[in-house]
């Protein structure tokens, strides 16, 4: 499959540069660099007195990381305890789930400067005010799916644990929320890539330098001279994205146990 | 005593549906009771207003010799569904253990009756299985075993073996009635098979639909205990007939005849 990218690329590069080809955009050197050469920049030092930079990226993936785990915690957490909240009572469902969907359609890079403005004058660290906002993008899935997920029972479990007096704090704890886990997983994995997105975007406004989000910036301004380097940084953020999906991957194999065909 | 005492029972769901219209029916402890009649005559509803899963519009139901609803509270009976309702996430024994883990047992008492339950239902060597790695049959023993797992005075049964193959079926009637003699508990049995009623019951009890009534009580006096030998013995053949006359009488035209073995020339 990466093969079959690679070739695409270079492939349309290629015919692109020969032809000289104007649409869907200008082909170039500086519009689609080589591969070989996003790679090469990472094994290159992008000033003499610099480190590497895939040195210098893996230090900002790492900040980005902590920012994005913390945020992805966060937004979890607070996800599943309102998709629980909602999920127990209809009337905080009629009166809260418009407003948790409007929150989502409210332009993120439009909140983002507030929470860091709002948080830095109670005198929290910016790094943790760009962790809010990677919460802000991860907690919806999560309210979504567990609210799907708490009533995804089958109306016979659930008559068996009334055969058994069962209150509805047991009926919550041993069936409703073993039964959720499948829909929860399938959106912490949305919410794992999205709170990567989260923490580069919300560095973007909060002059927090040390990430991805920094780092992004720093090359999207040197784009016309070093390209490779803004794509040798999105590589990086790609690897990051991946790395934090495929843990959950590795998370739900460990703890859920379903038939095969079951797996949401 | 009686197990179960019904009185005056009706139930109108709302939209108005009567399921059932003033039910009379006692049950002594120690029987094996079937419930029959075709699709609508409450036979279902009725089982699950003895367990206390729907409340009567009218009419109570008395279960060793209180409330319903005590009795349930009371753990006073175990019920298997025609689905197995097994708990993906749970082991085999884990899904057995799961009333015992309600009621509080401690885990040395819970394994221990655990394993008195695989070997009654003879699935020893499956306990670390997940449901979805045994056939359809032993899904329904797991969920017969975590029924009886508590030791229930009474087994509410609905249609337990409904969704199984012809063989699978008659292997497990002979299996729950062994296990009803070894535990002496009393069982309410809904099915819509007559042979299946007739092989397993000590009383028949058949009911009609629109509006759901007890249109006759048939007591079986097959002799204990039933085997192979049983479903060929020519009174067993009248017994059938007198529960299938019993259903068309009833107005029971739409009862599935073709899934009892017995309907030749019957439609």
């Amino acid at each position: 499959m990466l093969g079959i990218l690679w070739g695409l690329w270079e492939g349309l590069r290629a015919l692109g540069i020969h032809y000289g080809w104007q649409r869907p955009f200008p082909i170039d050197e500086t519009t689609m660099p080589h591969i070989h050469d996003m790679i090469g920049a990472l094994f290159q030092r992008p000033n003499p007195e610099a480190p590497l930079l895939v040195v210098t990226l893996l230090r900002a993936a790492r900040f980005t990381a902590k920012e994005a785990a913390l945020g992805f915690a966060m937004g979890a957490t607070g996800g599943f305890i309102l998709g629980a909240l909602l999920a127990h009572s209809r009337m905080l469902q009629r009166g809260l789930l418009p407003y948790v969907v409007a929150s989502q359609t409210v332009p993120i890079l439009a909140i983002a400067p507030m929470v860091v403005v709002w948080l830095a004058s109670i005198h929290v660290t910016a790094w943790i005010s760009v962790a809010v906002i990677s919460a802000y993008l991860t907690f919806f899935p999560v309210v979504i799916s567990t609210l799907r997920g708490l009533h995804a029972a089958d109306h016979r479990a659930i008559e068996l644990m009334r055969s058994y007096a069962a209150n509805r704090w047991t009926v919550l704890w041993k069936l409703r929320f073993p039964t959720s886990l499948p829909f929860l997983f399938s959106a912490l994995r949305i919410s794992a890539t999205a709170s990567i997105v989260g923490a580069i975007i919300g560095e973007l406004p909060s002059s927090v330098s040390g990430g991805l989000g920094g780092a992004i910036l720093n090359f999207a301004q040197y784009y016309s001279f070093q390209p490779q380097n803004l794509w040798a940084t999105n590589i990086v953020a790609a690897a990051l994205g991946i790395t934090f999906f495929l843990v959950i991957v590795a998370a739900e194999k460990l703890v859920v146990r379903r038939a095969p065909e079951h797996v949401a | 005593m009686n197990a179960v005492t019904i009185s005056g029972v009706s139930k109108r769901f709302k939209g108005g549906t009567i399921a059932l219209e003033d039910i009379d029916l006692d049950i002594e402890r120690g029987e094996f009771v079937s419930l029959i009649g075709p699709s609508g005559c409450g036979k279902s509803t009725l089982l699950r207003i003895i367990g206390d899963l729907i409340e009567p519009s009218a009419g109570s139901a008395t279960v060793n010799a209180k409330p319903a609803r005590q009795a349930r509270r009371d753990h006073d009976y175990g019920i298997v569904f025609q689905d197995s309702v097994l708990y993906d996430w749970r082991t085999v024994a884990r899904n057995i253990a799961l009333p015992l883990e309600l009621a509080g047992w401690d885990r040395d008492r819970r394994s221990r009756r655990v394993e008195e339950m695989l070997d009654l239902v003879e699935l020893r060597g499956f306990e670390d299985h997940h449901p979805w790695q045994l056939s359809g049959g032993m899904q329904q023993r797991v969920s017969i075993a975590r029924a009886l797992s508590f030791d229930p005075a009474l087994l509410l049964m609905d249609e337990p073996f409904g969704a199984l193959d012809e063989m699978t079926r008659e292997r497990l009637n002979g299996e729950l009635l062994r296990i009803w003699q070894a535990s002496g508990s009393t069982v309410v049995f809904v099915t819509h098979s007559i042979a299946e009623a007739v092989f397993l019951s000590t009383r028949v009890v058949v009911m009609s639909a629109r509006p759901g009534r007890i249109s006759k009580l048939i007591p079986i006096d097959l002799a204990q205990p039933r085997t192979g030998a049983t479903r060929e013995d020519p009174r067993f053949f009248e017994l059938a007939t007198e529960v299938r006359e019993a259903l068309h009488m009833g107005g029971g035209h739409d009862a599935p005849l073709a899934a009892t073995g017995l309907s030749e020339g019957a439609a």
